[in-house]
């Protein structure tokens, strides 16, 4: 109860702050609708060419570039923030005011910060898949919608993980921010269905860094069809990687200075 | 002009070896920026095999062959980001740089270059490794179609180079530049065959960019190297980016100075 309260107070300071920046409001909404069009522009270039990619029809795409652009918004929100702001700490030494405070230190240092104008991704990406799932003839029950908001929730938090242990690759390595330039372009890759890469990038995609998991099973149980199987195994994959990541972090802890130590 | 070689020289070998300090972090940066070409390749070459073999004239193969092409030209391509200059003004580190007997673009000028030494060699294995994973096909029709490469590869940079640092000058007056820059890279992005090869584009976005900087420093190298270009073709690309930097340069030289003016560091 203690860390939903904790969770609540970050979140409310964080959105007190920003709004002190109203104009980054209107600078993202013009990234973020510019980013939009861009996507927009190449679907329509694939569909000049073609009925349909690999198997996936035009608004089948669709969705998957809106889950894509919705799960990307709730990245940049939350949990790339927070990350940059735990490698800023590590390599200055000023993780310490996180770790003497009396709380688990993980919990702490995964929502310290919210940049909540990148919501607008949020409300971009759901309009794009709204759009999506009308085009499509199959009709849309509870059950899978809840699927969906299951199947984003969990690649949310496989990403968390994954990007928590590189993050804490820091206490080793200094220069940990080159990871994440990686895992951002990775990401990138998730525009498209994981199914059309060849199978190294497939695989990567799928348990380097879940994105398969995160953007194109969430679209698959919308747009296609629900598949039970897939989202048991996701639910194993992401308890694994939560319990992986946890361990990681405190073994990373015990590598850590502090500023003045 | 001895005394600008000599300078060019010293900068760039004292940068070369700084960079190859971290070669770490630059090849790591170069693996993130394969991720982009290669979606593309595949998203194409999974349709070219889809409509019996080719799109607007590209196979699978001529597909793998530009956009390997691509990482290349998009290496050379790197220049100063317009963004900088926010850095720079806001704060006063320009000031440094006005207080040296040379233009400060030299200096920019021989960082970037440095960079692409070290980037080439580091670009090299990968090349490779893309080469064998994708089988790219190229035609090479004549001689020339090499030092033309080599030449449209380096005009493309200058060129870039020079648009971009005119760009950049547009913040001594305007304070929030970025979503100036943002729609720059955005109408560059889908013009310059960054996305996809022109060919491809509907016929009047060509016609339109015909007219524009974008296409002259990305497609046109990569065109002329994958051997889709006649010799007439060549030679008009190469004087559209001489056009291209003769406009970008006088751009420059005849607003620097009005720039210089506006500026005022902390302290100055």
């Amino acid at each position: 109860m203690v860390y939903v309260r904790l969770f609540w107070i970050f979140l409310r300071v964080s959105v007190i702050s920003e709004f002190q920046y109203r104009v980054n409001f209107f600078v993202q909404l013009f990234q973020s609708a510019l980013a939009l069009g861009t996507g927009l522009v190449a679907m329509s270039l694939v569909f000049s060419y073609t009925q349909n990619l690999a198997g996936w029809t035009q608004p089948e795409l669709l969705a998957v570039m809106g889950v894509h652009i919705i799960v990307g918004g709730l990245i940049k929100t939350i949990i790339q923030p927070n990350m940059n702001r735990l490698i800023e700490d590590i390599q200055e030494g000023t993780l310490d005011f996180a770790l003497t405070k009396p709380a688990d230190a993980q919990a702490i240092i995964s929502v310290r910060e919210f940049r909540i104008w990148q919501l607008i991704d949020l409300v971009l990406g759901s309009v794009v898949l709204g759009y999506a799932i009308s085009q499509l003839s199959t009709s849309l029950g509870w059950l899978s919608a809840l699927a969906f908001a299951a199947a984003v929730l969990l690649g949310g938090l496989m990403i968390y993980s994954v990007w928590l242990m590189l993050s804490v690759g820091a206490f080793w390595i200094i220069r940990a921010d080159n990871f994440l330039e990686i895992f951002d372009s990775l990401y990138q890759a998730g525009r498209w269905p994981v199914s059309i890469y060849p199978g190294w990038l497939k695989h990567t995609l799928t348990f380097v860094l879940p994105i398969a998991f995160a953007v194109t099973l969430p679209a698959e149980t919308l747009a296609r069809q629900l598949n039970g199987q897939n989202l048991l195994f996701a639910v194993g994959l992401t308890i694994l990687l939560l319990v992986v990541s946890r361990l990681f972090w405190r073994f990373g802890l015990r590598h850590y200075t502090g500023a003045s130590a | 002009m001895k005394q600008h070689l000599d300078l060019y020289l010293t900068l760039l070998k004292t940068s070369i070896i700084s960079q190859f300090q971290y070669r770490v972090a630059h090849l790591f940066w170069l693996l993130a920026m394969m991720v982009e070409p290669v979606v593309y390749l595949v998203v194409w070459g999974t349709i070219a095999t889809s409509q019996g073999g080719s799109v607007a004239g590209y196979t699978a193969g001529t597909f793998a062959a530009y956009y390997i092409t691509w990482t290349l030209v998009r290496q050379m391509n790197i220049a100063l980001t317009p963004y900088a200059f926010e850095n720079r003004i806001r704060k006063g580190r320009l000031s440094n740089e006005l207080m040296r007997p040379i233009h400060p673009i030299h200096f920019d000028m021989s960082y970037f270059m440095s960079l692409k030494v070290v980037t080439i060699v580091l670009w090299l294995p990968i090349a490779g490794l893309l080469w064998w994973v994708f089988q790219p096909i190229f035609t090479f029709t004549a001689w020339w179609q090499i030092p033309a490469f080599i030449l449209a590869l380096l005009g493309g940079f200058v060129t870039r180079f020079l648009c971009l640092w005119a760009l950049g000058l547009v913040t001594f007056w305007v304070t929030k530049v970025s979503a100036v820059f943002e729609l720059y890279f955005t109408i560059e992005l889908l013009l310059s065959g960054r996305l996809v090869p022109l060919a491809i584009m509907p016929a009047w976005v060509r016609d339109i960019s015909q007219w524009l900087p974008f296409q002259w420093t990305f497609g046109f190298p990569i065109d002329v190297a994958v051997g889709t270009l006649t010799g007439p073709q060549v030679a008009w690309g190469l004087a559209m980016q001489a056009v291209w930097m003769l406009i970008a340069g006088g751009i420059l030289a005849l607003v620097w100075p009005h720039a210089v003016r506006r500026y005022s560091a902390v302290g100055a």
